[in-house]
């Protein structure tokens, strides 16, 4: 019998209340569930440790920028994997960006080391506890997370490249505010 | 009749039993066809650069089939490919650690400028780090572009003064990148 994802938040209700603050059901059929950082954690581990839910794999972890969403601008989704009814389902969380601050996932998952340093090094996210929090691909002395929506995805020294040959309106050396 | 082809002769005195020439033109001649290149590939174009040193368009014609993969013993180093920022200063370690004198050549539009990476991620052309020679246009350019410019830095080669790289204008270049 496969965990439905109806079963998955009738249990949920019942073994963790208030920890599902909204759910739906994207596109692909997988269930999102929203919650808080102050339940994050302890939502993980009933997920992968409870035998009826049985999520064993993090295979992902992300974030998003809305700059519109005021006092929710980043988000954080974790993709969790049962491998054994291969079921998968996201954990959507939400963080103001004055703010960034989340509980570290590494003490459940090693893996979550790599995917956390690389949230902090593009959008800033900053996980308490982690063991280890640098930046992981971009360059060591960048000052900026790239991936945030007020910085330009253009290199601020280039000289020599023409905007309309990369499909915008522009001229060359534009300038950069 | 010998298929094989013998290199030019460099202008100078010839006559019954000997041969007089400027010594810079000797050296140059023998530089130019025993260049030991460094295949720096991160991408696409080290792929072209296969098919380059394959049979068909067969790099071993210039003397070159001994590629060097330690710097120490390379004449020529070849950046093929998307230099991310992450490995600009690998890069350069990497030229520095090449023995005098060397040659450098950015094949293809992301070695040169950065090509369609217009990001903040990637260095705007390997000149940002390191002086170039020669470069190739061409995303990914073809294996015969490759074979033209490595002639031209065999021109280079053969036409450059000995003492060229003590020259101040050298010197100066070098410091422009705090080479050294």
């Amino acid at each position: 019998m496969t965990l439905t994802n109806e079963q998955i938040l009738a249990q949920l209700a019942e073994k963790m209340p208030g920890s599902a603050l909204s759910s739906e059901i994207a596109r692909d059929g997988i269930l999102n569930i929203h919650t808080t950082r102050e339940q994050i954690i302890d939502l993980l581990q009933l997920l992968r440790d409870d035998e009826q839910f049985g999520f064993n794999f993090l295979t992902t972890l992300c974030a998003i920028h809305y700059p519109d969403n005021t006092g929710q601008e980043l988000a954080l989704v974790y993709h969790l994997h049962n491998w054994q009814q291969n079921v998968r389902i996201r954990l959507k969380v939400f963080l103001p960006i004055d703010d960034p601050t989340v509980p570290t996932a590494t003490g459940l998952w090693p893996t979550a080391n790599w995917m956390e340093r690389q949230e902090y090094d593009f959008f800033g996210v900053v996980f308490t506890g982690h063991p280890d929090l640098r930046r992981i691909l971009n360059v060591d002395d960048m000052e900026v997370f790239p991936m945030r929506k007020e910085y330009r995805l253009e290199d601020g020294t280039r000289t020599d490249k023409d905007d309309r040959f990369f499909g915008r309106d522009g001229h060359v050396g534009q300038s950069f505010d | 009749m010998s298929k094989i082809i013998t290199a030019e002769m460099p202008e100078g005195m010839g006559g019954e039993g000997f041969f007089a020439t400027k010594l810079s033109s000797a050296v140059g001649l023998a530089r130019a066809n025993s260049l030991w290149p460094l295949p720096f590939a991160t991408s696409c174009c080290g792929i072209e650069f296969m098919a380059t040193m394959g049979s068909n368009y067969d790099l071993a014609r210039f003397g070159m089939e001994r590629l060097s993969f330690s710097p120490r013993q390379a004449d020529l180093l070849m950046v093929m490919g998307t230099i991310a920022k992450k490995m600009g200063p690998i890069l350069k370690q990497v030229y520095t650690q090449m023995a005098e004198p060397k040659w450098v050549l950015a094949m293809g539009a992301c070695a040169s400028s950065g090509g369609i990476f217009d990001s903040y991620s990637v260095l705007q052309g390997i000149d940002k780090v390191i002086p170039v020679d020669v470069y190739i246009p061409g995303c990914p350019p073809r294996p015969e572009q490759v074979i033209d410019g490595i002639m031209k830095i065999q021109e280079l080669v053969k036409n450059e003064p000995l003492r060229r790289r003590h020259s101040p204008e050298y010197q100066h270049l070098l410091e422009k990148y705090q080479i050294g």
